[in-house]
């Protein structure tokens, strides 16, 4: 991937999330989380919120109508609803990420997949999207009602001329997706199957995070100057952070 | 902006067993309580008026609509005659029982003064929107005090009577209105529901085809009188 121009050659520190496994964490504005698919079949359910104002969180429909899009990937950004960013895609190998199912549910795993309990299987026991989530997000106090959609890593789904949706695998295998954090969040991984993945073998690939210091945003950048809605978004991050904006935003006048 | 005669032709039935009748004026909030079993429908008066509707469970208010359940467990991305609402618990909340607009969206989420600074202008933020009016309700409506409603419990909402086609390239763009005057939409509850409308006063897009308009509200039993 391209995308060595957006973070240091030397991660601050690596990890390591087995399928069917979970993870939280802090992550700082102007740190690249990047995320490397160790095995074909791959999904990531990320979710996130600001970690100091914990009920700013990710939105989905924002992000979607600002971009004028209907799939996250490389040049794309996440909103919160607040009108600003939280995280910039700046690589993304696997080329459409899902936004518009929600995680698995407990109740679900069990139907397509069967039981996989602690006493029987130890950690290699199924767990949900749903589940895994809020574990995580219960470990700061979040509960179901703080969890709004996720985007969901290495999954594509698409919708056909009459809406039918569409859960489209492919070979994920080495495939990295490379976010840059504009704003300090929690963030919340579910590495579970794909709620409209059909299979009934679960499978979900090893993932390999690592964390990277960002480099200083280019004169164009990838995210921010992909429209002008994302300049505004940015903007609006300067505004929230009492920094000077980089970008020139006219007050008063129309769009 | 004249209500629908609900006392004349198709309508007699409905008209026989309504329980709450009223109109919700362009731009405003809008909440009710709708029981299992029961109809709540919404008609388009004036054509092409996007209504922000969030379902909260009145058990619960922890568990409530979720766009993203909802296009999973139906996969289809639009909203239309015969499908299941469904809540952040994967349970069906309603059904969409009747229908004749065609397709309704719940990608496109609700309008606030923060994503219109980021879509159209920073100068656009005083102007009245939806988030606005999810917030005037939580604060003040009886129906939202009385269930300790908040900022947390607002999540992705659908808007009937918006048109918000995607393709399967995965552009998606908010196009004019296929609704029209006297255009509605019902729901039958499947658990006990708190409603909450923004009645969207957006005037920067093609949503409300710019000139946001009045809605009525119904709720009946759908008992023949």
């Amino acid at each position: 991937m391209n995308s060595v121009s957006f973070y240091s050659a030397t991660p601050l520190w690596e990890d390591l999330i087995p399928g069917g496994h979970h993870f939280s964490a802090r992550i700082r504005r102007g740190t690249v989380l990047k995320l490397t698919a160790l095995a074909p079949v791959a999904n990531a359910a990320f979710y996130c919120v600001n970690s100091e104002e914990k009920l700013e969180r990710f939105n989905m429909p924002d992000s979607l109508k600002a971009q004028h899009t209907a799939f996250l990937s490389t040049g794309h950004v996440l909103y919160s609803d607040m009108g600003r960013v939280m995280v910039s895609i700046v690589a993304d190998d696997h080329g459409w990420n899902d936004v518009f199912c929600a995680p698995s549910t407990a109740e679900q795993v069990m139907a397509q997949y069967g039981a996989k309990t602690f006493q029987t299987a130890r950690n290699a026991m199924y767990r949900s999207g749903r589940e895994s989530l809020l574990i995580e997000m219960a470990k700061y106090g979040l509960a179901q009602q703080d969890l709004s959609s996720t985007v969901n890593l290495f999954s594509k789904v698409t919708p056909n001329a009459d809406g039918q949706l569409q859960y489209l695998p492919s070979d994920c295998t080495g495939q990295a997706i490379a976010l840059r954090f504009e704003m300090d969040c929690l963030v919340f991984l579910s590495n579970t199957p794909h709620a409209l993945n059909p299979s009934t073998d679960y499978q979900a690939a090893d993932l390999q995070l690592q964390l990277f210091p960002a480099l200083a945003l280019a004169e164009h950048d990838i995210c921010r100057d992909a429209c002008p809605q994302n300049q505004r978004g940015f903007a609006n991050n300067a505004r929230y952070y009492g920094v000077y904006s980089d970008v020139a935003v006219e007050m008063g006048a129309d769009a | 902006m004249k209500p629908t005669d609900y006392s004349s032709s198709h309508h007699q039935a409905l008209f026989n067993s309504v329980i709450l009748n009223e109109v919700c004026p362009a731009g405003e909030a809008w909440m009710a309580e709708v029981k299992q079993g029961q109809y709540f429908r919404i008609v388009d008066l004036e054509g092409n008026q996007a209504v922000d509707t969030l379902f909260i469970a009145a058990q619960d208010a922890n568990e409530r609509y979720s766009a993203t359940d909802t296009l999973a467990q139906n996969r289809q991305v639009y909203l239309q005659t015969g499908s299941v609402l469904y809540s952040n618990l994967a349970r069906p909340m309603a059904r969409i029982s009747a229908d004749n607009c065609g397709r309704h969206d719940t990608l496109g989420g609700a309008c606030s003064c923060e994503s219109n600074t980021v879509r159209y202008a920073h100068s656009k933020y005083p102007m009245h929107s939806c988030r606005n009016n999810f917030m005037t309700a939580l604060t003040q409506h009886p129906i939202a005090l009385k269930h300790g409603l908040n900022v947390r419990h607002i999540a992705p909402n659908i808007n009937f009577f918006m048109n918000v086609p995607v393709t399967s390239a995965g552009h998606l763009k908010f196009d004019d209105g296929i609704s029209a005057p006297g255009k509605f939409v019902e729901i039958q509850a499947e658990m006990d529901l708190i409603v909450l409308i923004s009645n969207c006063p957006q005037l920067n897009n093609p949503c409300n085809a710019y000139n946001p308009t009045a809605i009525q509200l119904l709720i009946h039993t759908g008992q023949e009188g």
